[in-house]
């Protein structure tokens, strides 16, 4: 097995409220599915760690979840964004991009001879 | 707002504690499961594998479970929640231990928060003025009076000279009586100058105050009343400004009514506030003083430079008015230390010794809880063996001790309340009526915040000093064996120092107490010149229309002696202008005739007295005669003297015949002394006696004075009843106030009434300390034993009898307890010399005192060690060789 990422503290929120923007109402393990068909493979979760991540998000109103039925027949519980997480979801992505473009600054070769 | 609104929802759901949540989330997680497992299967594994592969990848069920619990509550509260059952759990195990420290902390916070509220009430809140820095008093001071009052002649001088006061005005006490629906009452009220409110800043509730020219001669009746008077006597009714009394006989219309929170001390409750008018003998001569100036300074100065000032416009009046102002100088000094003046050093001197008491409370409930940490040693290397961090194990001290302090504070909140009752208990009614700022007294937020910030002190030492001497690093030793390290000796030496320093500190304030209370009984018992024993006293003030008018004056003294005498059970009568056991004072400046005179006062205490006075109160002549129904209006003036002023001025002649007068000699001032009296106590019970004229009152008639009643013995209780009745029916006008018996006047009198408060109050701080001081004993005795568990054990296995055991215990006490008790006679002595103006007839080495604290104290400490003591000889040697 290649080596994996572990998933960033605080990263994880941002990648719920993404994938949930991205696709409509999900249960946790098709989240976590999800999350790492997006890495191509690279992230690993433990699914467990999804869980208070959700209720964290539900508590701040961000996501709602809901009882349903899966495509196979299962009962699962789905979440879905809410306004206040679309709008938390386009605050955090601009910090991470801004957060990121910084770190690129920093790392890439520099161009100054001295 | 969105991290609010999540700490909402786990802060209820914490509070609620169901498992709902918890029920739903398994029920998700089950889900979760069995979609991963589908999953599984479908890609080919067997069922069984599925599944397990699917909780491999959750990461554990359990461990899902208590992440998402974690995130649905809040865990630290939970914990803070656990801990606080946990410690309750254990102090409810060591009740003795428990109660001993709550209630110790208790006292300590108990006695001080009290005497803080009071510090509060005097020195920290503002006085009910505008700007009350600013405010200064101005008044006189001659050579033998150094805060004397001020003459209105002067005043008028002094303000019209002065450039430091941006208002200058000035005060005058005076009783009026009232004209109610129930007859005539006296009231307490005030003279002052029409700006005084202005001065003071002070704007009243409803109406106006004074204002330029309501001080004019035989102007129309004014008055300002307070907010009490205005709800005890027109029941608060909105229509009162406008409103006639009759204030000493003459209509006066109200026009203002003062706010609630006005207060001012110098005066005491003053009723009626009435502007003061320049007519009357008194009012109009340089030589009289009886007015007390209130001003407020100018911006930018000093009280230095105003009282510069004021002394150099006294300077020049002095040289203008040879006669009257000659030594008469200005004082000036801030008001609020005239007004807190007298009890702001009581309650600095209480503070301390409040601040003692409730370090050697919070010393003796650390060396408590160390005394506990010993004994809970092995637990806690347990607990820490068996993986409890030791920050888990730091915040299991910290609340117990926040238990404990919480606890104390509590119990210390109640006691200050009982304590403020105790120490208003402790004041007499005058005393209360000249410190109003007391009212503001109780348990409000200044003091809150106090106690909350001792509490936090105290959290932090009990917290600090258990959890350093049981340091974490040795917890695992201290599984393997009961350590003893250097840090446990340390602590006891310290422990016993702090002893010594609580048992001698125990023995000052006892013998502090016994003394005071030495001198209480002394100066009740002191020699009064005459027999205090079944008399009754009134005091009476003559109807105001009389005042002019000297015959029905003399008329109403002969009725009331008349009628008085006619009460049953009464064997004599007499009248007096003021009663033996009130103060020196009322004076006489007089000059001998035939004496070469130089202007110096003689300063002489002057009684008028009906001609039993002497016999009814049971004061001995001891040459010469006493007055008669003869010396009356219109024969040549006599006047009685008494013992002190013979040894003074008549040292070795007979002063029969002598005569004295005023200091110009004035004709109608010549009197002739034809007897002399015993030294009757005029003055307080403890200061001394000065010389005494007495003047037949028929002679000098008066319109205020004092009816003295001798009884039968066991009738003054009918009598007391029977007089006032008796007084009024005379006259309905007549007014009468505080009908007393003598022996209570003198118990209840200001220097009886001190003394008996300081005895008290050194006795109850004696008291705490004692308490402490055991307390404190008992502890170092007991951590002692704790400490010696092992030593004791190898002495008991090696056949040593248990009595060696107590006398080893008892002897490490006993040296303390001496060691105390050798230190604390010396302080007491030292302290008592100090305290020696408290003292009265009594030397601050008093050795049945000494001897009677020291047997006291040595006799409460030996119990207290006894209890370790105890507990040392019953140690099991097999248990405490195996264990330790």
């Amino acid at each position: 097995m290649g080596e994996k990422a572990d998933v960033w503290q605080g990263t994880l929120a941002l990648m719920i409220l993404r994938t949930l923007d991205t696709i409509g109402a999900m249960h946790g393990y098709g989240i976590g599915r999800r999350i790492e068909q997006t890495s191509g493979g690279v992230l690993s979760l433990n699914y467990g760690t999804l869980y208070p991540a959700l209720l964290k998000l539900e508590q701040e109103g961000a996501i709602a979840g809901e009882w349903g039925t899966s495509e196979n027949n299962r009962k699962a519980r789905f979440y879905k964004i809410t306004k206040t997480g679309r709008k938390l979801l386009s605050q955090e992505t601009k910090h991470w991009e801004q957060a990121t473009a910084v770190l690129e600054r920093f790392l890439k070769p520099s161009e100054d001879p001295a | 707002m969105r991290r609010l609104r999540a700490a909402l929802i786990r802060f209820k759901a914490f509070l609620s504690r169901d498992d709902r949540s918890s029920r739903a989330f398994d029920a998700e997680l089950e889900s979760h499961l069995q979609l991963h497992t589908d999953d599984n299967i479908r890609a080919g594994m067997a069922p069984d594998e599925a599944r397990r592969q699917a909780i491999l990848k959750l990461g554990g069920i359990d461990r899902t479970r208590q992440a998402y619990r974690d995130q649905a509550s809040a865990p630290v509260l939970e914990h803070i929640v656990q801990d606080l059952q946990f410690a309750l759990r254990h102090l409810v195990k060591a009740p003795g231990f428990t109660v001993t420290a709550i209630l110790t902390m208790a006292l300590g916070f108990g006695a001080a928060l009290a005497i803080y509220a009071f510090v509060d009430a005097a020195l920290v809140q503002p006085l009910p003025y505008r700007d009350p820095s600013r405010l200064v008093e101005v008044t006189e001071r001659s050579l033998q009076v150094a805060h004397a009052n001020l003459s209105h002649p002067d005043y008028v001088d002094w303000k019209r000279q002065q450039t430091v006061f941006s208002g200058f005005d000035f005060h005058n006490g005076r009783r009026f009586s009232l004209a109610t629906p129930g007859g005539v009452v006296p009231v307490r009220g005030a003279r002052v100058s029409p700006g005084f409110f202005k001065t003071l800043g002070v704007v009243p509730a409803a109406g106006r105050d004074f204002r330029d020219g309501d001080d004019v001669v035989n102007g129309p009746g004014l008055a300002v009343i307070s907010d009490a008077a205005w709800h005890t006597y027109f029941g608060g009714r909105a229509d009162v400004v406008g409103q006639s009394v009759t204030l000493d006989g003459a209509p006066s219309t109200i026009v203002g009514v003062l706010p609630a929170s006005f207060h001012f001390a110098l005066r005491g409750p003053v009723e009626f506030w009435t502007p003061f008018r320049a007519a009357g003998p008194c009012e109009t001569s340089r030589g009289c003083h009886n007015l007390l100036g209130v001003a407020r300074l100018k911006d930018g100065v000093t009280v230095d430079a105003a009282r510069a000032e004021m002394q150099a416009i006294a300077a020049r009046l002095e040289r203008e008015y040879p006669g009257t102002n000659k030594d008469q100088s200005a004082l000036v000094g801030p008001l609020a230390a005239q007004i807190v003046g007298d009890i702001r050093p009581i309650l600095l001197l209480l503070s301390g010794g409040a601040a003692l008491l409730l370090v050697i409370a919070c010393i003796n409930v650390v060396s408590l809880l160390l005394v506990r940490s010993e004994g809970r040693k092995r637990e806690l290397a347990v607990r820490s063996t068996l993986g409890a961090s030791s920050g888990r194990l730091i915040r299991q001290f910290v609340t117990e001790a926040f238990v404990l302090v919480a606890l104390g504070m509590g119990c210390g909140a109640v006691a200050a309340a009982g304590g403020i009752r105790l120490l208003f208990g402790l004041m007499s009614d005058d005393m209360r009526a000249r410190m109003p700022y007391l009212d503001a007294v109780g348990l409000n937020w200044r003091v809150a915040l106090v106690a909350a910030a001792l509490a936090t002190a105290a959290l932090l030492i009990f917290t600090l000093a258990p959890a350093l001497r049981v340091r974490f690093g040795e917890l695992r030793e201290g599984l393997a064996e009961g350590s003893r390290g250097s840090s446990g000796s340390a602590w006891r030496r310290l422990g016993f120092k702090l002893v010594v320093f609580e048992l001698a500190t125990a023995m000052v304030l006892l013998v502090g107490a016994g003394l005071l209370g030495q001198s209480l009984y002394r100066l009740l018992n002191v020699d009064l010149g005459f027999d205090p024993e079944a008399l009754v006293t009134l005091q009476i003030a003559a109807p105001v229309p009389r005042l002019q008018d000297d015959g029905p004056a003399h008329q109403l003294d002969a009725q009331v002696v008349e009628r008085v005498r006619q009460i049953p059970g009464v064997r004599s009568a007499a009248l007096v202008d003021l009663l033996p056991v009130s103060y020196n004072g009322n004076t006489d400046w007089i000059r001998f005739v035939g004496r070469p005179y130089s202007g110096e006062h003689n300063e002489v205490n002057q009684r008028a007295i009906s001609s039993a006075y002497f016999a009814t109160v049971g004061a001995r002549i001891v040459r010469g005669r006493g007055f008669t129904e003869a010396d009356r209006l219109g024969t040549p003036r006599v006047t009685v003297i008494n013992q002190a002023l013979v040894r003074k001025y008549f040292p070795n002649e007979d002063p029969i015949g002598k005569r004295f007068g005023d200091g110009d000699l004035t004709p109608n001032s010549l009197k002739e002394i034809v007897g002399v009296v015993e030294d009757i106590r005029e003055g307080a019970l403890n200061s001394e006696i000065w010389p005494a004229v007495y003047y037949a009152m028929d002679q000098d008639p008066t319109t205020f004075f004092a009816v003295v009643a001798r009884t039968a013995a066991g009738s003054e209780a009918a009598v007391l009843t029977a007089v006032t009745p008796a007084v009024r029916g005379i006259d309905p006008d007549v007014i009468t106030s505080a009908p007393e018996v003598m022996r209570q006047r003198i118990q209840d009198s200001p220097a009886a009434y001190l003394q008996r408060s300081s005895a008290w109050l050194v006795g109850g701080f004696a008291g705490l300390a004692l308490l402490l001081g055991v307390i404190g004993l008992y502890g170092v005795i007991a951590y002692s034993v704790s400490q010696r568990t092992r030593e004791i054990g190898l002495r008991l296995a090696l056949g040593a009898e248990r009595r060696t055991v107590y006398e080893l215990i008892l002897g490490e006490a006993a040296r303390l307890i001496a060691a105390g008790l050798v230190i604390g006679a010396a302080a007491s002595v030292a302290a008592g010399v100090l305290m020696r103006t408290l003292l009265f007839g009594t030397e601050p080495w008093d050795a049945p005192t000494l001897i009677g604290v020291a047997a006291v104290l040595g006799v409460a400490a030996l119990v207290a060690s006894f209890i370790p003591a105890r507990r040392a000889a019953s140690v099991n040697p097999i248990e405490a060789l195996r264990t330790e």
